[in-house]
């Protein structure tokens, strides 16, 4: 179990150094835990396996050389094989982890993952069924531009049949990694690119340790504002709201978690509690995932809100290079604080 | 006719052949007569003229042999053992269908026999039958699985995608192209730059055969090669099987880009009548047992035909059944 370093108290210099732990370890401690109990389980992606280097991050690290190539396997680079030879192995009763490298690649897989993972169980009447996941990294940071980075979670949430989940801590990465993978049905799993490796007090959950796929996590208590995110952004919504406690406003952290399907009852019961509501994501703010969650609010809870909901988003442009423009493009934790405290005055 | 090769099939297959055949044949005239009649509208992509490619094919297969098909598919399916009855009755988008009324023609399903995937996007069944054969090299059992599909497929990406993997990966899979000539509305010369698409497997380092989709014989002895080099773990096959599409792309089209001297050519060499012949003319079979055979047919599409139209219709309650494996709440 684990802790943010951002919220933990600063070590005394007669400290030890406290445990720490990364998503990336949660992660791959999660799909070698999930192999290890059951040989139904295959992964498949570009880079893959150990030869070569087991990911280009690493989350695969060791997985071929314990488990074997017939399970864990390298592939070209060629999205939709990779989409379509899990589909067919989940088809006949195996359980494939397919990565595509980079959330933007989903794109060129698209038809495999919307008009068939998605489909084939309602489409067949239920005769099969496609419990896959998807794993795919995303996420701005690192100056790539604007076909490296994109958060494209609308799409997937917009489709039935495939559930999406966007962990922003070790332990959520862990639990709801090993609770995607046991689902019966298509999950697309988000990883946050630039915090992979941010150190995060704790130590690695047990094998046993679950996540329930489609509940939110309150993670920070408050009155006076909901603040409703997932991904990275949760991470920042948490610092913003220290920063809104020092100024006065009291504001409740909501993780989502899973975005589809999400947990309805304890946001809305947190923005009954609070009665101002701020919904924040990287992906652009349009159309996005927060429209949603908005227009169910406001169905909902119409007359007891104390103010109109507010949405933090991307900006409605390609994901920009230079920095400037990449820190002007999503919300940060000083602009989530701004909000926070605007809504609540 | 080719020099006799120890693929091709005995006397006996061959009337097993048939009998797939007049199946085939029989159930594609009845469904075009079902829809005229009104008794069901359906989007209807008529196989006739192409029936002998998944006959021959099936009688290679086992049950377990999985197969990804597409929107002109029923042929396959019903060759490979797809049930009457789960069969029209999903056409007819009743509850006892095979999808309970919820996949229709493009989307019929029956993994009992094999029938894993039915799609409806031209190329896409052929990345997922590569899935399913990792499926089966993993578990090393001696299953193969087919991808079929039609020559326009052949210019789409998840084409080059799947016999690229399916090469390197030596998968127990065989991509059969039925090759009628024409995609959707356009000539094969005019959207095809390859002279054989059989050809293009060269380029992935595969076999490739080009065989007459029409000729039982051929046809036979090319799968069950193929089928064979599959169960042996020795890779991968593309076939393009060559044949025609008599009934244009889909139910109403009215076919006016098929030069009218093409098509009055290829329905005058129709291939079930010819198969039928052959058979009569080679002693395989008498006049009466293939009047039987088909008299038979007819009789098992009649109560087919009669339980979909007597089975009920679903409720808009049944859209939060099969979304996901727990019941979408209202």
């Amino acid at each position: 179990m684990s802790t943010e370093t951002t919220t933990a108290p600063a070590p005394t210099a007669a400290a030890t150094k406290p445990a720490t732990v990364t998503i990336l370890a949660a992660l791959n401690k999660a799909l070698t835990d999930a192999f290890a109990e059951d040989d139904k389980l295959l992964a498949l992606g570009e880079d893959l396996a150990d030869p070569e280097e087991g990911g280009i991050v690493g989350v695969t690290k060791g997985l071929s050389t314990r488990f074997g190539d017939d399970r864990v396997r390298s592939t070209p680079i060629a999205e939709q094989a990779i989409i379509g030879a899990a589909i067919g192995a989940s088809l006949i009763g195996y359980k494939p982890v397919a990565e595509i490298m980079l959330m933007n690649f989903t794109t060129v897989a698209m038809d495999m993952i919307v008009n068939h993972a998605a489909k084939l169980r309602f489409m067949s009447g239920g005769q099969t069924s496609v419990p896959i996941v998807i794993r795919t990294m995303t996420g701005l940071g690192y100056g790539s531009g604007g076909q490296h980075c994109d958060y494209l979670e609308a799409w997937f949430a917009h489709t039935p049949g495939i559930k999406v989940v966007a962990p922003s801590t070790p332990d959520d990465a862990y639990g709801l990694l090993r609770s995607a993978i046991e689902d019966p049905d298509p999950v697309l799993f988000i990883e946050n690119l630039p915090t992979y490796r941010t150190q995060v007090a704790g130590a690695l959950p047990a094998a046993d340790f679950r996540v329930p796929l489609g509940k939110a996590a309150v993670q920070r208590e408050g009155t006076d504002v909901t603040v409703i995110s997932y991904a990275r952004l949760a991470g920042e919504a948490r610092a913003a709201a220290e920063i809104a406690a020092a100024a006065g406003v009291s504001a409740e952290v909501v993780d989502l978690r899973t975005i589809a399907p999400w947990d309805r009852e304890t946001v809305l019961a947190s923005a009954r509690k609070t009665g101002r509501v701020l919904i924040v994501h990287e992906a652009v703010k349009q159309f996005g995932v927060g429209a949603e969650i908005a227009a169910v609010i406001q169905e909902e809870l119409f007359g007891q809100l104390k103010a109109p909901v507010r949405r933090l988003g991307g900006a409605y442009s390609a994901v920009p290079y230079s920095k400037p423009l990449e820190a002007a493009y999503a919300p940060d934790r000083a602009r989530i604080a701004e909000a926070i405290t605007a809504l609540a005055g | 006719m080719a020099a006799h090769n120890r693929f091709e099939p005995d006397d006996q297959t061959l009337l097993d052949i048939y009998r797939r055949v007049a199946l085939l044949h029989a159930n594609d005239e009845r469904a075009r007569k079902v829809i005229r009649s009104g008794q069901i509208a359906m989007v209807y992509y008529s196989y006739r003229g192409q029936e002998i490619i998944p006959a021959a094919l099936s009688a290679v297969l086992r049950d377990d042999d999985y197969i990804c098909t597409i929107y002109r598919g029923i042929h396959d399916m019903l060759a490979k053992g797809f049930p009457l009855d789960l069969l029209w009755a999903e056409l007819a988008g009743r509850t006892t269908g095979s999808c309970k009324g919820k996949g229709g023609p493009m989307h019929l399903t029956y993994p009992p026999k094999g029938i894993m995937v039915t799609t409806g996007v031209v190329g896409s069944s052929m990345p997922i039958a590569n899935g399913l054969a990792w499926g089966a090299q993993v578990a090393k059992t001696d299953q193969v699985a087919v991808a079929t599909f039609g020559d326009g497929a052949s210019n789409i990406g998840a084409f080059h995608e799947a016999l690229n993997l399916a090469a390197v990966w030596k998968l127990p899979v065989i991509f059969l192209c039925q090759n009628n000539q024409f995609a959707e509305h356009t000539t094969y010369a005019k959207g095809t730059s390859a002279l054989r698409i059989a050809d293009r497997a060269h380029g992935y380092n595969i076999p490739g055969v080009r065989v007459d989709g029409n000729d039982p014989v051929a046809m036979y002895a090319a799968a069950n090669e193929a089928v064979a080099r599959a169960r042996a773990g020795d890779g991968p096959t593309l076939i393009e099987a060559v044949t025609f599409r008599f009934m244009g792309h889909v139910f109403g089209d009215a076919d006016g880009y098929i030069p009218k001297d093409m098509k009055a050519a290829a329905m005058a060499d129709d291939p079930v009548p010819k198969f039928r012949a052959r058979l009569l003319a080679d002693g395989i079979a008498t006049e009466a047992q293939l009047a039987e055979i088909e008299a038979e047919i007819e009789a098992r599409i009649d109560a087919a035909v009669a339980f979909a139209l007597a089975s009920p219709l679903p409720q808009p309650d049944d859209l939060r059944h099969d979304v996901f494996a727990e019941e979408i709440l209202a």
